[in-house]
């Protein structure tokens, strides 16, 4: 396919497909579709999202290697930040379902809500810092939380310096070497769904294996490289 | 400390078939077009095989109402028969709903055994014979922070403990589900020691409140809700309320029920709803009502305290979780 080819029609449609999950989750949390927990269900799902497009991501350059086909890397910052979409949302649903809807002042939202007329600024100012106590206590108490709330966070900086500036600023040494934190979030990601269900790991455990996979094949190349040629430094981030 | 017996092969070197299943399909697709495209249409293909309400079932005739109803606005047929925990029929919440559709219920035996003088099968029909059924609305609390308002129909377990006149020595009531590798999918998965097991102190099983139940919004209970006959115990965590009941037995000593033996440092025998011992996981303090937005806060006993706290007198409820 030509360079014109992938930019203006490939990359177009993987871009919409990406947000199908998004627009299933809607229309099917606006028409009934989901479980009898649709809230549990949205947060699963963005959850699991996340780790889907954590996986496709980190999958880009051993696939790129093995076939040889170059303009796959063009979709590396895509899946990346789609990662970081379904994350915060993921995050967001949280904060709203589990955190949110159980502190004291959410039934006066609800109230006002539905009244038509907008939260006064003393509710929502005492809901804010009810709803950052919650969630940090719920971080520092909870391993999983904790787990799952530094996966976040390691894709905070990625998502930020995706930018073609962003690289030039930081030069494409630091730039790559920042840009390693992926594996980080590949790692917990995983660990985050294991730590939460309740007695079948085979999920989380398939994660695992596809991450554990992909973060492999690169220690594996790394070395084949190195072997030979020792006192060659690589920087890239593969 | 407990020494378990090992299996021939242990359980760890088993292969789960549903698990190199997922890990092929997860491969496949990953390797598809960079994932994205593919997985797209994937995600939302699982989640259209929707989960199916149960169909109407036979009217159950005669059935009381009772005073121990709660006075709470029950929830939707749709939602009781779609989202159910019952690993027999897999592990995920509509799993059952799709996958015990055609489990056979009829006939039924119950076996009777241990320390009890009435030992042997009883048929379904000799446990219900003279037997009133009545409406029982309890408030039903899963241990996965979720709960709902159920309209039981059922019968006091005490009625079925003294057809079986149990001798002094019985401390204890053990249950045991139904074990059918032919009409139960998710027993091939290792995920639980199979079959599943539950039990109660004698006073808790004698208790007005306990029931065992055989209906549901005055019909026959659905297959996903353990027909056809499962325990309703309503201060108690869901995973206490074991379904599709093939074996009764009254023991002596503490039954180690499933999910204590699958993570005791998690799930205790007694699994009394109480709001200020938490899972080490998660928060037991609060509630969603399946159907409702604002998360409720839990009440001791589920709300039975007043019915129930005395059988727990002296006991350290935060050690006996």
């Amino acid at each position: 396919m030509s360079d014109r080819g992938v930019r203006f029609v490939l990359k177009p449609i993987v871009f919409v497909a990406s947000l199908g999950p998004f627009f299933y989750l809607v229309w099917a949390a606006d028409t009934g579709n989901l479980s009898a927990n649709p809230l549990a269900d949205l947060t699963n799902e963005t959850g699991v999202w996340t780790l889907r497009f954590i996986c496709i991501t980190l999958a880009i350059t051993p696939l790129r290697k093995l076939t040889g086909w170059n303009p796959l890397v063009k979709f590396r910052r895509m899946s990346g930040l789609f990662a970081f979409f379904y994350g915060t949302l993921h995050l967001t649903t949280y904060a709203i379902v589990d955190r949110f809807a159980g502190l004291d002042q959410a039934a006066g939202w609800v109230e006002a809500l539905s009244l038509g007329h907008a939260p006064g600024g003393a509710l929502i100012a005492s809901t804010l810092r009810s709803l950052a106590k919650s969630i940090g206590e719920d971080i520092y108490k909870r391993p999983f939380i904790t787990v799952g709330f530094t996966a976040w966070l390691s894709m905070l900086p990625l998502a930020i310096t995706s930018t073609a500036g962003w690289i030039r600023r930081l030069g494409g040494k630091r730039w790559n070497r920042l840009h390693r934190l992926v594996y980080l979030t590949g790692i917990l990601g995983p660990l985050h769904y294991w730590w939460l269900v309740k007695a079948d790991v085979s999920r989380p455990l398939t994660y695992a294996a596809v991450v554990a996979a992909l973060l492999g094949v690169r220690l594996f190349w790394n070395r084949a490289r190195r072997a030979p040629a020792p006192a060659r430094a690589s920087a890239t981030p593969a | 400390m407990l020494i378990k017996r090992a299996a021939d092969i242990r359980s760890s070197e088993i292969t789960d078939k549903k698990l190199y299943l997922n890990r092929r399909e997860f491969l496949g697709t990953s390797a598809a077009t960079v994932g994205a495209v593919a997985a797209g249409a994937l995600g939302a293909e699982a989640l259209l095989q929707a989960a199916t309400p149960a169909p109407h079932g036979r009217k159950l005739d005669n059935v009381k109402k009772s005073a121990l109803s709660v006075d709470e606005k029950p929830n939707k047929w749709e939602d009781i028969t779609t989202y159910n925990n019952y690993y027999e029929f897999g592990i995920d919440k509509d799993s059952p709903s799709m996958l015990a559709r055609n489990y056979k219920t009829e006939p039924w035996t119950v076996a009777i055994e241990g320390e009890c003088a009435k030992k042997g099968n009883m048929p379904l029909e000799d446990i219900l014979k003279g037997q009133t059924l009545e409406e029982r609305i309890y408030r039903h609390r899963c241990v996965e922070a979720w709960s709902m308002v159920i309209p039981w129909v059922g019968f006091p377990l005490a009625d079925l403990i003294k057809k079986c006149e149990p001798t002094s020595k019985a401390k204890y009531i053990e249950f045991t589900t139904a074990y059918d590798m032919k009409q139960m999918p998710g027993l091939r998965s290792p995920v639980l020691r199979w079959p599943y097991v539950e039990g109660l102190r004698m006073d808790e099983a004698m208790h007005p409140l306990t029931i065992m139940v055989v209906g549901l919004y005055g019909e026959v209970l659905p297959n996903q809700d353990g027909a056809p006959l499962r325990l309703a115990v309503p201060w108690k965590y869901g995973f206490k309320h074991v379904k599709s009941i093939a074996k009764i037995k009254f023991v002596e000593k503490q039954p180690l029920n499933t999910w204590q033996e699958s993570a005791p440092q998690e799930y205790g025998f007694y699994a009394n709803v109480n709001p200020s011992v938490d899972h080490p996981r998660w928060t037991q303090s609060t509630e969603r009502r399946i159907g409702e937005f604002l998360r409720r806060k839990t009440l001791m006993f589920n709300g039975y305290g007043d019915q129930v706290a005395s059988l727990y007198t002296g006991m350290d409820l935060r050690r006996n979780y």
